[in-house]
């Protein structure tokens, strides 16, 4: 079982309560971009077996998204992050790093 | 389930002159079991959005309803009116279905201008109220959130599931719990209640 806090209304939500959204901090190829980018937006996406930074919406409790940074392989849970961000803070990261000295970290 | 579940209806209320009354979802049904489970009939709603950091946003929810914004999950009461955090720029406002129209219109003109809404979702909802010691235990059995003593206590509302719908619930009192849901799943949430509360099934964790 996932528990994941909310950062907005601090529940530990249960996997159950939430939705989940993919990779996070995706950067967006729109109209006029090229074909490579665009294709590399809409279908490329990391899945590492290790440290994954994740966008997750509490859809049954207060309706927002949020990012979260987890291991898909021990399922831990490093922290949880508001969503208006483009990058994870750096805190989220040092700890992270701190946990796992061999991640090549985010990017 | 070995023994059939009696819902009864009661009677709908007598209608005003002015306007028709208003029908509730179920017709304030009830059901008695490990816990007694009522519709609550006709309830007035209204929902808000907007800034909670802006003075103008916080000043005219005072005004209309005398009371101060929750904190985060918490839900404040008086005089009728309950208002309840729901996010982190919504907050319903719960109060006697027939004061919709005034503090509806006190609101709309306290936020002219402000970038905020105010809509009355008083026929969108279905309310229940869930009484006896073990209300706790009846939504525990259909919710993933942490209702035991301690953990979920009066003054917090809790947005959640109710097996596959949405729900938000507060207690109102030591062994008393009330409940919305959407009007739509109003049968369902019905359904699942009279089923978590069916005599036999109390699991005593607690
Ligand atoms: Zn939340």
């Amino acid at each position: 079982m996932l528990i994941l806090e909310c950062p907005y209304c601090g529940v530990k939500a249960e996997e159950s309560e939430l939705a989940a959204g993919g990779e996070a901090h995706l950067k967006r190829f729109g109209a006029g971009s090229t074909d490579e980018d665009f294709e590399g937006y809409l279908f490329a996406r990391k899945n590492p077996k290790g440290v994954h930074f994740e966008r997750w919406r509490h859809a049954y409790g207060c309706g927002k998204w949020f990012l979260a940074a987890r291991c898909t392989a021990t399922l831990e849970v490093f922290g949880t992050y508001p969503a208006q961000t483009a990058e994870p803070p750096a805190d989220l990261v040092a700890k992270i790093k701190q946990k796992r000295p061999e991640w090549e970290g985010y990017k | 389930m070995s023994e059939p579940v009696s819902i009864s209806a009661s009677a709908p209320a007598a209608a005003q002159a002015s306007a028709p009354a208003p029908v509730s979802a179920l017709n304030g049904a009830s059901f008695e079991g490990m816990v007694k489970i009522r519709e609550a009939g006709a309830c007035g709603m209204i929902t808000l959005r907007g800034n909670f950091a802006s003075e103008a946003f916080v000043s005219a929810v005072k005004s209309a309803s005398g009371l101060d914004l929750p904190g985060i999950r918490q839900v404040v009461r008086a005089d009728g009116m309950t208002l309840g955090w729901m996010s982190p720029d919504e907050l319903m406002l719960m109060l006697p279905y027939a004061e919709v129209p005034g503090v509806l219109a006190r609101l709309n003109a306290a936020l002219a201008g402000e970038h905020a809404l105010a809509v009355d979702v008083s026929d969108a909802r279905a309310v229940f109220v869930l009484t006896g010691t073990r209300a706790r235990e009846v939504l525990a059995k259909l919710s993933p959130a942490d209702l035991a003593p301690g953990h979920f206590a009066e003054g917090e509302l809790r947005r959640t599931r109710l097996a596959q719908v949405p729900a938000a619930f507060w207690m109102t009192g030591e062994a008393e719990v009330t409940l919305f849901c959407f009007r739509s799943v109003a049968g369902y949430v019905m359904g699942l209640l009279t089923t978590a509360a069916a005599p036999g099934g109390e699991v005593g964790a607690w």
